[in-house]
């Protein structure tokens, strides 16, 4: 049987096979192409001990972190951004020792793990290119590298002047949603591109999640495309709306409605929890969840025109 | 004009846009610097390029985003590239005039702190963190800061220093900026929503205009220290129709940053 046959699976067996207790676990998009489908099959199939990392932790690990899935957190920039913060991973960091104790039924307190947006990236590189640090010119003066002591001063061995180092950042498994890929997993990505490309490489394996599963031919016809080869993806899940509420530049629009919506729920306890009850837990999968959103709400989300990309000629060669 | 017919939140955002004129390339921060931005470039700085961190150079965003990763910064732009390529190549290449920042408290010397209030191990509460932020500080030429004045931003000592401003003072922020390499001369501006801040020779803030309607007690009752204020303090020019109506029915109608 051609490997190819072999990688497409549901989100269901793919979570199951893919992401293991203990794991770290990046599911990467930088406000886009976010995998909350992956996200919440994993907080269905109760992972424990999960490290999550992510340059921005978003909705999705605030409602992993309150499912309590998680053990740690590596990050750089954590919030709801232009509305308001993330509840379920601040009452499990902040003081009020209270609420993190583990008693009565609390979660207990969350490790954290603290970088800069360019130290998170750089993480990443290092772990894909299989080096033992990256270099930086960041955090001279700033408290992060006290807060931190993985991030280290260093000298430059040319002898011109000293650069910061961030370790590399290795997950064992990486989830990145895609416009498309084909059986094998080699996928393509248009619109913001974030750090999903390094976050693969660095990771042992990857599960990619497309809105669209395509033949081979529509990816060997614009190569350029392409950030990642089915060399390195394991599983390739069909997940259209898998993205929901972040967006798929050409196919749907942040849901800023949900994003705003969130507020008051991450704000409380009782509410974050019901609304995990309610739209993760007592739901199979993700056709249900879209199914509950409805799709007058998913229409509206659709681009309000088109704005096709100029084709280009990459000729042929013989 | 009168009083009434603008907000303070408003006049903020108009005064920050207005201090981009003259600029050519943009690092643009989440929140109130969003829409400063986006007001300039639609009025005095149409030619600026609009840089984002999630990896977009040269925006050209139709509508002002919420968040500043949307699908709109993405469509019309002049390129979109990694974010590993946007901080080495653009911005630590050395390739950004202005990093526009918001803060959740600021000292004298421009120092933000964007990540704890209170002890970083238990935080109350706990901020964002430095996104991009710290790197911005120290590369962009110059930074730029947008943020509502009070006893619990503008402070006399910060809880946590995530981007580093004029440090202790002009004299040790110049030599370390030498010593280390750095590209940025730190910060130039700080527009509030009673004044607009300049930096002076020691690299303390000097409240150098006051917006109609505020008055020097209102920014001494909103800071934790003795402001600097220029011998001869303006009044920043009220905003014009064109600049609230742009505000109001094309940026942001639905008031989420003028609020």
């Amino acid at each position: 049987m051609p490997v190819s046959d072999t990688k497409v699976a549901s989100m269901r067996d793919a979570v199951t096979e893919f992401v293991r207790d203990g794991d770290t676990v990046a599911i990467e998009g930088f406000t886009h192409l976010i995998s909350f489908a992956a996200g919440h099959e994993i907080i269905r199939q109760g992972r424990r001990d999960l490290t999550l990392a992510r340059m921005t932790p978003d909705l999705i690990y605030d409602q992993m972190v309150a499912a309590g899935v998680a053990r740690k957190l590596v990050f750089s920039w954590l919030g709801n951004p232009g509305v308001g913060g993330l509840g379920g991973i601040r009452r499990r960091i902040e003081a009020a020792p209270s609420a993190v104790d583990g008693a009565d039924g609390l979660l207990p307190r969350l490790e954290v793990e603290e970088y800069s947006h360019f130290g998170m990236v750089a993480r990443y590189t290092a772990g894909a290119a299989n080096l033992p640090f990256m270099p930086l010119r960041s955090y001279f003066e700033p408290d992060l590298p006290a807060a931190n002591p993985r991030i280290r001063e260093i000298e430059s061995p040319y002898g011109d002047g000293k650069v910061y180092a961030v370790p590399p950042l290795k997950p064992d498994v990486t989830i990145v949603h895609a416009q498309r890929a084909d059986r094998d997993g080699n996928t393509q990505v248009w619109g913001l591109l974030g750090c999903q490309k390094e976050a693969a490489f660095a990771a042992d394996r990857v599960i990619v999640v497309v809105e669209e599963l395509v033949d081979e031919t529509v990816v060997r016809a614009d190569p350029n495309r392409t950030i990642i080869p089915g060399l390195i993806v394991d599983a390739v899940v069909v997940e259209p709306f898998g993205a929901h509420p972040s967006y798929v530049q050409g196919a749907y629009d942040r849901d800023n409605r949900f994003y705003l919506e969130w507020e008051p729920i991450t704000k409380d306890e009782d509410a974050l929890q019901a609304w995990l009850r309610e739209w993760v837990f007592e739901l199979d999968g993700r056709a249900a969840y879209l199914e509950k959103l409805g799709p007058e709400r998913l229409a509206a989300l659709r681009p309000s025109g088109p704005a096709p990309s100029g084709a280009v000629d990459y000729g042929a060669y013989r | 004009m009168t009083d009434a017919a603008f907000s303070r939140n408003e006049m903020m955002i108009v005064a920050a846009a207005r201090e981009l004129a003259g600029q050519r390339v943009c690092f643009v921060g989440v929140g109130l610097p969003n829409i400063a931005v986006n007001l300039a470039k639609r009025t005095i700085a149409p030619d600026m390029e609009l840089v984002y961190e999630a990896g977009v150079f040269g925006a050209r965003p139709a509508r002002l985003p919420l968040s500043i990763g949307d699908p709109t910064i993405v469509t019309g732009a002049t390129s979109v590239v990694s974010m590993y390529e946007l901080f080495s190549l653009y911005l630590q290449g050395g390739l950004i005039d202005v990093g526009f920042l918001g803060a959740a408290q600021i000292d004298r010397f421009g120092n933000i702190n964007t990540t704890v209030i209170g002890d970083y191990g238990a935080p109350a509460p706990r901020l964002p963190g430095s996104g991009g932020a710290c790197e911005i500080a120290i590369t962009a030429r110059q930074v730029f800061v947008i943020m509502r004045q009070s006893k619990r931003s503008f402070v006399e000592r910060i809880d946590f220093r995530t981007s580093p401003g004029n440090l202790g003072g002009a004299e040790q922020a110049e030599r370390i900026r030498r010593e280390g390499g750095w590209l940025g001369r730190g910060p130039s501006v700080v527009v509030t929503d009673l004044g607009i801040w300049h930096f002076d020779e020691t690299g303390e803030m000097r409240l150098d205009s006051l917006h109609p309607g505020a008055t020097l007690g209102d920014v001494r009752a909103s800071g934790g220290w003795e402001p600097k204020v220029a011998p001869e303090i303006g009044t920043t020019a009220a905003p014009t129709d064109l600049e609230l109506r742009l505000i109001r029915e094309e940026l942001d109608p639905g008031g989420a940053y003028t609020r």
